[in-house]
């Protein structure tokens, strides 16, 4: 292909993509940070029913789970076993 | 007098000014530097701050400050006379619209890409702040309500657009579907949408939709009105990529092309203006030139509306300073191109003098509907199509921009509505759907209550639009005066547009307030007054952040 054309291609995509990305950002972490209460319910000392389940996507969520206790306005990790700060 | 040599001037204006003017402001006044680290590089984080190309942000803001605001402003202002227009229209874009976005991006590049409120609140006070968000809600009411009516006039004039305007809703709606749902190749999809686009236009003329004169008792502009509020307040509710998001997109491509077509047809017909220079022969009522014209075209000449966007997503993604020059100024003269469109459509493409005067029957009266009008007639004889399909293109380019705008204008309300919701702990209104309640709600108000029942004399609110416009640009003016004060450099290149939009406000703000009163119209007295209170509390603060800044750096002037 082009370089020029591939360079149109790409601005277009950006034409379409760029002004919403923050909303959809935004959208798309909400629905995540329910989800990670869901799974870390458990050793937040909610009875969660399904924890069977969910125990096993823990290792798959800690990358992520600093940022999200943060932003669930917890400066320190609350799990008292697990110290990611 | 030919519209070609109109043409050309204006096009020579407005290369002159983006060649020597904006340099000559970038380099010695603004000092934009290739070395400043901009907070797209800064705080990078490919959601906000994401360092974009330059043609690509150009397209993104000059498509966001575009709406339907520079066609009908300059569309209505022609009622004094092309030469005015023409005037205020070029050289306002080139000293104060060009020069007005490219420091607001500057500004809020150098306050790490915060919006143009917040910098405010740092640069001048935190009382700067809070009336700023005043201005801001009363320019999204003001907006939201003059395009409604703006639109229903549309709907009502032209029938053949109706199922082009709403079928491309229905476009947009399947282009979002197939770009998140079934993540479908972006280009096929867009030339897909366009193409149905132009066939729902092509069909329009020959299923043309009426309302009947009476809908349980009201007209049909009530009746578009309401219908059109109604939409607004789904459309705002709904996630935005179903619908905003592609709309917004398909919209902004269509601008592209509609305005090709007719920059193309002017060029092929050459038609001769019809309209006076001076209209000496204005019908009664209509209010004096100055400074009336000034804020009749806001947008197209200089709007504060811009400092918005400037500062809301242009600034966050800016890859070189250096390119707020192109980005923010060539915006302008993009808009500036528009609205030097709309003035030749609604001047030359009627047959005949009388045929003009009878458009132009009263102050307000023509706008949008010359344009469309005029405009069509110039673009029938030039790309050789039937006048009521050329007649239905423009009104579905004036009527989506409407529309587009209105959409994000009553979500934007919402959000305020929410944010107050916050602040003084009323839990209901923080609910989405009794926000968006309020937010239309306040809209209709405006809609009915300043223009009648009928739906017919909403018009009268766009000079107050106007004076909101320019007292918004204001702000935006002070704040970078004062920035340029700080950085030793001379101000008086903002200064004096500064001045020169303070007291046009305030001169038209007094002139209005006495029409209103003669029209016992008590809403619009009201808000007028509003306006009024902002503008002098914005000149004093003015005043009085200029004298504690010139204590501590004696500026150069």
């Amino acid at each position: 292909m082009h370089p020029k054309f591939k360079a149109f291609l790409e601005g277009l995509d950006e034409f379409y993509h760029a002004p919403y990305r923050r909303t959809l950002t935004a959208a798309y972490r909400d629905e995540n940070d329910v989800f990670m209460l869901m799974v870390f319910a458990e050793q937040l000392g909610v009875p969660n029913p399904v924890s069977f389940y969910t125990m096993e996507l823990l290792p798959f969520m800690l990358e992520e789970f600093h940022e999200w206790h943060l932003r669930m306005g917890m400066e320190k990790s609350p799990l008292g076993h697990f110290g990611c700060c | 007098m030919n519209a070609m040599v109109l043409l050309l001037l204006g096009l020579a204006g407005l290369a002159g000014g983006f060649f020597l003017y904006s340099k000559f402001i970038a380099e010695r006044i603004l000092k934009l530097s290739a070395d400043f680290k901009t907070p797209a590089h800064e705080f990078e984080d490919g959601i906000d701050f994401v360092p974009t190309n330059k043609y690509v942000l150009w397209g993104h803001h000059f498509t966001s400050v575009a709406g339907a605001a520079p066609i009908v402003g300059p569309a209505i202002a022609v009622i004094w006379g092309w030469l005015p227009a023409f005037i205020w229209v070029i050289v306002g874009t080139i000293f104060l619209a060009g020069v007005h976005d490219m420091s607001a991006i500057w500004a809020s590049v150098r306050n790490k890409g915060q919006s143009i409120a917040s910098i405010a609140g740092k640069v001048l006070s935190p009382k700067a702040r809070s009336l700023m968000m005043v201005v801001v809600f009363l320019l999204l009411l003001m907006v939201n309500a003059a395009f409604a009516v703006v639109i229903a006039n549309m709907m009502v004039a032209t029938p053949s657009a109706v199922v082009p305007v709403w079928g491309a809703l229905v476009v947009a709606f399947i282009i979002g579907q197939a770009i998140y749902k079934y993540k479908l190749n972006l280009p096929v999809v867009s030339l897909v949408g366009v193409v149905a686009l132009y066939l729902l236009i092509l069909i329009g003329p020959s299923v043309p939709i009426s309302l009947p004169d009476s809908v349980f008792g009201m007209t049909p502009h009530t009746t578009w009105i309401i219908i059109l509020f109604t939409y607004a307040a789904i459309a705002s509710m709904l996630p935005v990529w179903m619908l905003l998001q592609p709309r917004d997109y398909i919209n902004g491509l269509q601008l592209f092309i509609g305005l090709g077509l007719l920059y193309f047809s002017f060029i092929v017909v050459a038609p001769d203006v019809v309209a006076p220079m001076f209209n000496t022969n204005t019908p009664e009522g209509t209010p004096s030139l100055v400074p009336l014209l000034f804020v009749t075209i806001a947008c197209g000449a200089i709007s504060g509306f811009h400092g918005l966007v400037s500062t809301g997503t242009t600034s966050k993604q800016l890859n070189n300073e250096k390119d707020a020059r192109f980005v923010g100024y060539f915006g302008s003269v993009g808009e500036g191109l528009l609205a030097l469109a709309a003035i030749l459509a609604a001047t030359a493409g009627f047959a005949t003098l009388a045929d003009w005067e009878a458009m132009y029957s009263g102050f307000g009266k023509g706008g949008v509907a010359a344009f469309v009008q005029g405009g069509g007639a110039i673009m029938s004889e030039g790309i050789g199509i039937s006048p009521e399909l050329s007649a239905t293109v423009l009104t579905v380019m004036a009527a989506l921009f409407a529309g587009t705008t209105m959409d994000t204008g009553v979500r934007l309300q919402r959000y305020i509505f929410q944010e107050w919701g916050d602040i003084y702990n009323l839990n209901v209104l923080k609910k989405g759907w009794v926000a968006t309640l309020f937010a239309v709600g306040a809209c209709l108000l405006l809609a009915f209550g300043a223009g009648g029942m009928d739906g017919r004399g909403g018009m009268i609110i766009w000079p107050l639009f106007g004076t909101t416009n320019q007292l918004m640009a204001g702000l935006t003016l002070l704040i970078v005066t004062v920035m340029l004060m700080r950085q030793k450099s001379a101000i008086r290149y903002t200064l004096i547009p500064l001045i020169f939009l303070l007291s046009v406000t305030f001169v038209a703000l007094l002139i209005q307030l006495v029409d209103f009163y003669n029209k016992s119209n008590w809403l619009l007295i009201i808000m007028d007054l509003i306006i009024l209170g902002a503008t002098i509390l914005v000149t004093l603060e003015g005043i009085s952040v200029l004298k504690r800044e010139w204590k501590k750096n004696a500026p150069q002037i």
